[in-house]
């Protein structure tokens, strides 16, 4: 059980749990937004736009506080991979480390190409300067994809064989390029898009909602939200396309989903309910349907949990937890596709729903839904592995440090990330009352001595 | 050279290459720190935010670079490292995550005070992160990692080299980050402040020259492989560090920033790769050697092909960088939005 677990465990654990949590949502905007920027960006100077020129301008300095914090609490992750599963890392360091470097190197060339950019307005021709956004979408491909072949190879061990307890034949290629990383790739990439589209959009949303109505606002909305709908229509289909791999790769993970206690032939989708001793309470089953959705077939079963050897059993609890999360990802997507696309379908028809309060607010909630759906996934893929780290391979508990004291370094984490958090906001929203009350684009720095002479231009 | 070898060197690179232009930047904060209030520090400030802003993060990857390498190509080496120093390497973790987005955050406060805030969060882990990457050295160096990592957590951070190794990483970076800072004030046309930096520069250099010499006695106790190391076969390197350090006084002193930016690269180089050199075979001293921490040969040679494609890809685009940030458009298009900082400066 959750609680139950002794030692550095727990706050290895939870440590992992915040680290991670935070560093995805910054990820999404260092791997989305560059494109998202581009869109406008090019606009701006091929139409010779302003007003997209504008956005551009801001959201390449919002982006610049957030790719800080992004590349910071990423570097922080690569040091915990050791801080806290050292024997993991002594293990299978070799077999799983490629695309860990192969996504330094997307990194570098993201990270240089960001500070081109970034100091780049005015400084190089409008062209070339435009130009600089490509290879930092490209390495946000790159990056994502070698991140997502860590995790899927988490889920689905490759390129290695076991001989008398010792990694042997290690194949650092076939471990990337395992069975599961193309449609686990897919369905972050999409989510880097759902989170950046909503988020960026909202921010418009609630200008439009204080009055704002002008253009700036209805282009700093429409155009994220444009690449938010685009992905959220697309992100059902990849991940359906993902979850019906689980029966074959991870059947505790489609169990905990399904919350299958017994394997029944046909499998019922069994939407909400508990375990609580072994057994099912407060669900609502609908015969059948867990069969076509699980297994895309009218009669075959979805293996039940209590049909898995008892070690491997997840407890009621996170059974549950992972059931849970996976069906509130799944409502708060089907919710923001069928939002999104309203939007469209009345913009269409020629119905002005920027005016709608209730669209705005709408708009706003689908920003909180889209976080909130990445985390839930997260717990899915996470929490659903459980107890391994390596599925089949190695347990948390035998690749856990040794040391104490994790709860010192997880509490102490938890005030320099919450410190953190507050700065980003604190920064960016004077950022946004700067730009209002007229200050040029480039917001000086306060101590600037330069400052006098910054004008708008 | 074996292929472990060759994977070792690789790895490195990146550790003097980061030991460089990440020890500019962490230097740069040591400066920034100094600096004095918000009036009279505010020329050098911006001077530093213009300077490390483009290219602070791409100068931080070699560190992520380091730590993938570490782990894919000797992975028990970072297994044992990470376990044996939990408490400076978390420690160092933090001062990153404080020092990157304080800076950022910086450039954008609203207001002198939330930029004093941020400013000193920045300086001062500035200072702190590589005193704890230098003692994290000293630790390994010195024979304090054990090969299956259950070392002392504690002797690792307190023990004469990693004292050693600490104060010598700050004072190096303080030393590189002040001779760059004179040369990219000089070709801003900004004589005060280069006047200012060269000063620093100066008095640092020399005592990084006597650090090096008085940290050296504790070594022969404490680190007697290092020792021995670098008055053997690392000696060439260490007499050359020295030269090219006096070099970079003698420049500095001459007033010719651009010859003192590149000798003193070289002399902080070459202390760097003696360390290497004079530890050598071991990764981790007295514990583990190269060739028996070396994982799986596929992975070293697919450790080869992402150095090459790294090759190929990360250094043209990290020269256009650096090759931007130098060029005359680049400083001039500051230039134009900015006064001279020397004729409006009240005395």
């Amino acid at each position: 059980m959750l609680f139950a677990e002794e030692g550095a465990l727990l706050p290895a654990r939870w440590q992992m749990t915040v680290s991670l949590g935070s560093h995805i949502v910054l990820a999404c905007f260092g791997v989305a937004f560059p494109v998202v920027i581009w869109v406008l960006h090019r606009r701006g100077i091929r139409d010779d736009d302003a007003v997209a020129l504008g956005l551009a301008k801001r959201w390449s300095k919002v982006a610049a506080v957030l790719f800080a914090v992004g590349a910071v609490s990423g570097t922080i992750l690569s040091f915990e991979m050791g801080l806290l599963w050292p024997e993991f890392m002594r293990v299978y360091g070799d077999v799983i480390g490629l695309p860990f470097a192969l996504e330094g190197i997307a990194f570098f060339v993201e990270a240089i190409f960001i500070g081109i950019y970034l100091y780049g307005w005015d400084r190089l021709p409008p062209r070339v300067h435009l130009a600089m956004l490509v290879p930092i979408g490209i390495a946000g491909v790159v990056g994502t994809f070698c991140v997502l072949a860590v995790n899927a190879w988490m889920n689905a061990p490759t390129g290695f064989r076991m001989d008398a307890g010792r990694v042997v034949d290690v194949d650092p290629w076939a471990a990337m390029f395992n069975p599961r990383v193309w449609l686990q790739f897919a369905h972050m990439w999409v989510a880097t898009f759902m989170v950046v589209g909503f988020a960026t959009a909202a921010v418009y949303a609630v200008g439009l909602l204080r009055g704002r109505d002008d253009r700036h606002h209805r282009l700093g909305f429409v155009v994220p939200f444009a690449f938010a709908t685009v992905a959220a229509l697309a992100q059902p289909v990849v991940g359906h396309v993902l979850g019906m791999r689980l029966h074959g790769d991870q059947a505790p993970k489609l169990a905990a989903i399904d919350l299958a206690v017994e394997t029944e032939s046909p499998s019922p989708l069994v939407i909400g309910g508990i375990l609580i001793d072994g057994e099912r309470r407060f669900a609502i089953e609908i015969p059948r349907l867990g069969s076509l959705i699980s297994r895309a077939s009218p009669d075959r079963p979805v293996t039940g949990l209590a049909d898995l050897p008892s070690e491997d059993r997840p407890g009621d609890g996170l059974a549950t937890m992972v059931h849970l999360s996976f069906q509130a990802m799944v409502a708060i997507g089907v919710a923001l596709a069928g939002l999104s696309a309203a939007f469209w379908w009345a913009r269409r028809r020629g119905r002005d729903w920027l005016r709608q309060r209730w669209f705005l607010r709408a708009s706003v909630a689908a920003a909180v839904g889209a976080v909130l759906a990445l985390e839930l996934g997260w717990i899915v893929t996470e929490v659903g592995r459980q107890p391994w780290i390596a599925y089949d391979h190695m347990r948390v508990e035998d690749a856990v440090t040794g040391n104490g004291g994790v709860w010192i370094s997880f509490t102490v984490l938890v005030i320099v990330y919450t410190a953190m958090t507050v700065g980003a906001a604190l920064v960016l929203r004077s950022m946004a009352r700067r730009w209002r009350s007229g200050e040029p684009l480039d917001l000086p720095t306060p101590y600037d001595t330069a400052r006098d002479m910054d004008v708008p231009r | 050279m074996s292929l472990a070898e060759l994977v070792a060197t690789l790895l490195f690179a990146g550790v003097l290459a980061y030991a460089l232009f990440a020890g500019a930047d962490f230097g740069s904060g040591v400066w920034d720190l100094t600096a004095g209030d918000a009036e009279r520090g505010a020329p050098l400030r911006s001077l530093i935010d213009r300077v490390i802003g483009p290219v602070w993060e791409a100068n931080h990857v070699w560190l992520i670079y380091v730590l993938v390498f570490l782990w894919t190509g000797f992975p028990s080496v970072f297994a044992s490292v990470m376990e044996t120093l939990y408490i400076p390497f978390s420690l160092a973790g933090l001062g990153i995550v404080a020092r990157g987005s304080a800076f950022a955050f910086r450039k954008f406060a609203p207001t002198i005070a939330t930029a004093r805030l941020f400013g000193a969060l920045f300086a001062l882990s500035s200072v702190v992160t590589p005193f704890l990457l230098g003692c994290i050295v000293g630790a390994i160096a010195s024979g304090r990692v054990p090969a299956d990592g259950q070392g002392d957590v504690w002797t690792s951070l307190t023990g004469p080299t990693s004292l050693v190794g600490g104060t010598l990483a700050v004072l190096t970076c303080a030393f590189v980050a002040a001779t760059f800072l004179a040369a990219e004030a000089d070709q801003r046309d900004l004589p005060e402040l280069a006047a200012g930096c060269r000063r620093r520069a100066l008095w640092t250099g020399g005592l990084v020259g006597v650090a090096a010499l008085v940290g050296i006695v504790p070594l022969a106790d404490d680190a007697p492989t290092l020792f021995d190391g670098l008055t053997g076969k690392a000696l060439p390197l260490v007499v050359g560090s020295a030269v090219a350090g006096t070099t970079a006084l003698w420049a500095l002193w001459r007033r010719r920033y651009r010859d003192a930016r590149p000798a003193a690269v070289v002399a902080v180089g070459m202390v760097v790769s003696g360390w290497a050199v004079g530890q050598h075979p071991w990764i981790l001293a007295d514990t583990l050697t190269i060739e028996a921490a070396a994982g799986a040969r596929a992975t070293l040679w697919a450790l080869v092909i992402v150095f090459v494609v790294a090759g190929a890809l990360v250094l043209p685009a990290l020269g256009y960088l650096f090759w931007l940030t130098q060029r005359p458009g680049w400083v001039a298009a500051e230039r134009h939005r900015r006064p001279r900082t020397s004729r409006r400066r009240p005395r």
